[in-house]
């Protein structure tokens, strides 16, 4: 943005220059391109000037990893097959980051509401589609640079810096930030006050979070819990994002077997790919439910 | 007198029917019972400035959103710009500009990325947005301060801001609601005096809405709403004319006497406006020594004034604009109290 507007003009304040006539243009896949990354790109602006947000919104994975997760390997040291606990939930701290930061975003969009700007953005000439992807992939965007951050923090808990780990488990992220993004976009439409949005959105996180596997292995829990677990969809972030970390480690079979044991379905392993295929339908039926909600509206 | 004004207003419709920039016929809009609008017809010619004058809950607002396609119509039809608010609410929003009644702006965003978010959101050609955000920018004396978060600004700034975005895209007709409400009386008058520049400088028609009786002057007509109807449309002028008489207003030491001798020695219904004794008459000056000669309750001030928009108002709506606001807020509270009652 800098390098177009530092032309050196020698400023005519009063002089209208002439421009010629300004002509928007029909509809088109190009023009919804445009509002698409400009809605994203607004995104990255508004993140890069929240510094502070960036730094508070990284506590909760240092708690967890560092503190938490130190804390109880003293208790848990027996359990873990001499896996560090902090490697063990590592994925699901990572998980957690980008869980938090994508639903935060998804909240700006009930702060538009509240202070205006949303209503520049409907009265605008292009799809109400094409606003609803631009902000779930601005968000998804944003939550990913969180991951990243968790990212580095990798060879601190004992999980390799090897290029191809990081490249799965950062398109993992990436799938996991778009779909909670989606689904905060999708409650956003919806309500329309910032505190029951934080409320309602607090209330699904936490269960999420805890019933996801981030902080157990998912075999042999009983078996309301294990239900529980199926049916949340973090579950499918986690459980891959897991096996490949394990993958990467140097272990022994049964610590493999009680920690990285898989999620199953009646007794079926179910693989990676459908497990990011779980998650990534989930958040494209958010999408498509949030684009109807902002289309309906007038 | 209401159905003359209709008659004047009528001609007015007639010679700008031709190109009209904004045709509306018997436009409602109700929310349950509630008719905010209660069918109204009226025609803009292209490069008018035109308000729209009414107390608070008069369905003004409620009326530019249906123009501006943010509001579907209950019932009737509207086009702006040659475009259908109903049928073709795309061309209608690429030809209109908007400015609120509240702000719309990104205060996180410097000035200049609000204004190429809205040229990207309105397709305007890459090679026109930095001139194009120069002109309108300089227009509102913000060029210098672009780089600067819209945070920082205070209320006038903003609504330049706006009124500058609202431009970004040459649209052919501004819209704007309300657009001096909750500013300084200067910095009001120095937002008068760009949207006459930018009448001057652009080819574009503007609508405008109002609740200040002083502002209503700038357009070039103006339609009166009350209670979701136009009851009267006519140039500042031809209303003030049309009202025909000077307002009287008097304070004396018993009001309810002083009404009651007026009505009886004159034949002149005189009310209390505003804690004075009001009434409406020809040539005011030379009726006050006859007021004074034939009047027994003591007077202790009195003053004449030319018809102002504020008596168009009262003698086409028999309140001022204030009561007006008041007697709505009271219906809307009524309203709610018989709705909580579950009746």
């Amino acid at each position: 943005m800098a390098t177009t507007t530092a032309r050196a003009e020698p400023a005519r304040p009063g002089a209208p220059l002439p421009v010629p006539a300004v002509h928007v243009p029909a509809s088109s896949v190009r023009g919804d391109l445009r509002a698409i990354k400009i809605v994203w790109k607004r995104e990255l602006i508004r993140f890069s000037k929240d510094k502070l947000r960036m730094v508070t919104s990284l506590v909760q994975p240092f708690l967890f990893l560092f503190v938490l997760g130190t804390g109880l390997s003293r208790l848990a040291s027996a359990g873990t097959h001499g896996v560090d606990l902090r490697t063990f939930v590592y994925p699901g701290v990572l998980c957690m980051a980008v869980l938090f930061t994508a639903m935060f975003s998804a909240a700006s969009l009930v702060w538009d509401r509240e202070f205006g700007f949303l209503r520049e953005m409907m009265v605008a000439p292009v799809r109400r589609s094409s606003l609803v992807l631009g902000k779930c992939l601005g968000g998804a965007t944003v939550a990913c640079f969180q991951g990243i951050i968790v990212l580095c923090l990798a060879g601190l808990v004992g999980v390799p810096y090897a290029p191809a780990l990081l490249a799965e488990i950062f398109v993992l992220q990436l799938v996991l930030a778009f779909t909670i993004t989606a689904f905060g976009v999708m409650v956003a439409a919806r309500i329309k006050q910032i505190q029951s949005f934080m409320a309602v959105t607090q209330m699904v996180m936490m269960p999420m979070y805890f019933l996801s596997g981030a902080i157990f292995p998912v075999s042999g829990l009983p078996q309301w819990l294990t239900i529980l677990n199926r049916l949340d969809p973090m579950t499918y972030a986690v459980d891959p994002m897991r096996r490949l970390v394990f993958n990467h480690l140097n272990i022994s079979a049964a610590a493999r077997r009680a920690l990285d044991p898989g999620v199953t379905w009646w007794g079926w392993h179910v693989p990676t790919l459908l497990e990011a295929a779980v998650v990534l339908s989930i958040g494209v039926v958010c999408l498509a439910v949030a684009i109807v909600e902002f289309s309906a509206r007038e | 007198m209401n159905e003359d004004a209709a008659g004047g207003g009528a001609v007015a419709l007639a010679s700008a029917a031709a190109a009209a920039s904004i045709s509306v016929r018997g436009l409602t809009k109700s929310y349950g019972e509630v008719e905010a609008v209660r069918g109204i017809d009226f025609e803009v010619a292209p490069g008018e400035i035109f308000g729209f004058l009414g107390p608070n809950g008069a369905g003004k607002s409620t009326t530019i959103s249906m123009l501006c396609t943010l509001v579907k119509p209950t019932s009737g039809s509207a086009t702006v710009a040659g475009f259908d608010v109903n049928h073709q609410r795309d061309s209608v929003r690429r030809n209109i500009g908007l400015v609120f009644q509240d702000t719309t702006l990104d205060t996180y965003l410097t000035a200049e990325q609000n204004m190429r978010l809205h040229a990207e959101l309105y397709g305007v050609e890459r090679e026109l947005v930095e001139p194009r955000m120069r002109q309108v920018l300089e227009m509102v004396g913000l060029w210098e301060r672009r780089r600067s978060a819209v945070a920082t600004f205070s209320g006038g700034m903003k609504r330049r801001l706006e009124i500058a975005r609202g431009l970004m895209h040459s649209p052919r007709v501004l819209f704007l609601d309300e657009p001096t409400v909750g500013l300084d009386p200067q910095t009001r008058s120095s937002i008068w005096t760009y949207i006459q520049e930018l009448k001057a400088a652009e080819d574009i028609t503007i609508f405008l809405t109002t609740h200040y009786m002083d502002e209503a002057e700038y357009c070039q007509r103006i339609a009166i709403m009350d209670k979701g109807v136009i009851v009267v449309l006519d140039t500042p002028d031809a209303l003030k004319a049309s009202v025909g008489h000077d307002r009287v207003m008097l304070e004396t030491d018993d009001d309810d006497a002083a009404i009651a001798a007026i009505a009886e020695r004159f034949q002149i219904t005189a009310r209390i406006v505003e804690g004075a004794v009001t009434f409406g008459v020809a040539a005011g000056e030379l009726f006050v020594p006859r007021l004074f000669a034939e009047l027994t309750v003591p007077i202790r001030s009195v003053s004449v004034s030319r018809p102002s928009l504020d008596d168009v108002f009262m003698s086409y709506t028999g309140t001022t604009i204030r009561d007006a606001e008041a007697s709505a807020a009271d219906q809307r509270r009524a309203a709610t109290a018989a709705f909580r009652r579950g009746r």
